[in-house]
C-alpha cells in the first residue's frame, strides 16, 4: 500500500511500501529512500553513515604481511554477549554481514576466510591460533588486536556502532517520513533567529 | 608511525559530529534549507557540550 506524507513545504513525499522501504534501508543506508524516489535524502544518508562506517573500519585495520588483517573492529562472537559493539554495528545492515559469516566458519572450527576481514580475534583453543605458518591476520588475539591497533581500535569501534545506530533513524524516516518538529519548537527557534538576525 | 596516527586526537571528534548532526537533521526534515539549519544548530550543541565537559574535566584536573 502507497503511503504519502507532505513535506514543510507542502510537497509530497511518496513513501511507497512502507515495510519495504524500512528492509532496504537497513540493508543499505539509502537504500530505502532511493527506493523512494527520495534521491537526496538517499544520498545524503548512504555518504554519511557508510563513510563513517568505512572510515571507522579502515581504523581498525592494518595492512602488511605481519598486520592484523582489515576492518578489525566489526566482528561478531555470537549471542553471548562478548562483543556488544556488535549488536550496534549490525544496525548498518549488509556491510556487517561479513562479520557474521566469519562466526559462524570460526564458531566451527575452520579459519577465517579473507585474510581475516572482519573475522573475530582466535581463541587460545582454536586449531590455527598456534601455527606460526599462518599470517597473524588470520590467528590474531583479541590481545594482538588492542597491542596492533592501539587507540584506533576503540576508535573504529566507536565510528562503526554510531553508523549502525544512526542507520536506525534512517529506517524510522523510511518508514514513516521525518519527524517535523512541533509548531511550538518550530516556532521557538525561529523567534531565536530573527531575535539574532536583529 | 602512519600518518594517521600523527593527527591530534580531537580531530577525531569531527566525522562523527557531522555525520550526527546531519543525520539527526534528515531525519526531522525533509527540505534542504531546514535541514541544513538543525543540522549545524545540532552540531553547535554538540561542540558546545564537549566543550562543557572539557571545563569541567580541566578544572578537576587542575583541582586534584
Amino acid at each position: 500500500m502507497t503511503t504519502t506524507i507532505e513535506s514543510e513545504s507542502g510537497q509530497p513525499i511518496e513513501l511507497k511500501s512502507r515495510e519495504l522501504a524500512g528492509v532496504l534501508a537497513w540493508l543499505l543506508p539509502g537504500l530505502g529512500h532511493a527506493y523512494q524516489g527520495r534521491w537526496a535524502k538517499a544520498g545524503l544518508y548512504f555518504v554519511c553513515l557508510m563513510g563513517l562506517y568505512v572510515h571507522g573500519a579502515y581504523l581498525g585495520s592494518q595492512s602488511g604481511p605481519d598486520g592484523v588483517g582489515a576492518a578489525r573492529v566489526v566482528y561478531f562472537e555470537g549471542l553471548n554477549f562478548n562483543r556488544l559493539a556488535f549488536f550496534c554495528q549490525f544496525g548498518i545492515g549488509v556491510p556487517a554481514w561479513p562479520a557474521v559469516i566469519q562466526h559462524l566458519r570460526v564458531s566451527g572450527g575452520s579459519k577465517p576466510l579473507w585474510n581475516g576481514f572482519m573475522a573475530p580475534p582466535a581463541k587460545a583453543d582454536a586449531p590455527y591460533a598456534r601455527d606460526p605458518d599462518l599470517p597473524l591476520a588470520i590467528r590474531a588475539s583479541g590481545g594482538d588486536l588492542h597491542a596492533r591497533l592501539h587507540r584506533f581500535f576503540e576508535l573504529g569501534t566507536v565510528y562503526t556502532m554510531i553508523a549502525g545506530l544512526l542507520n536506525i533513524l534512517a529506517i524510522y524516516d523510511a518508514c514513516c517520513g521525518p519527524v517535523f518538529p512541533a509548531k511550538n519548537e518550530e516556532s521557538e527557534s525561529e523567534v531565536e533567529g530573527k531575535s539574532a538576525a536583529a | 608511525m602512519p600518518p594517521i596516527a600523527q593527527i591530534n586526537d580531537l580531530w577525531f571528534a569531527l566525522p562523527p559530529i557531522v555525520v550526527v548532526s546531519l543525520v539527526y537533521a534528515a531525519s526531522r526534515h525533509e527540505d534542504a534549507g531546514p535541514l541544513l539549519r538543525h543540522a549545524v544548530r545540532a552540531a553547535l550543541w554538540i561542540v558546545g557540550f564537549m566543550a562543557a565537559i572539557f571545563v569541567v574535566l580541566e578544572l578537576l584536573l587542575r583541582a586534584v
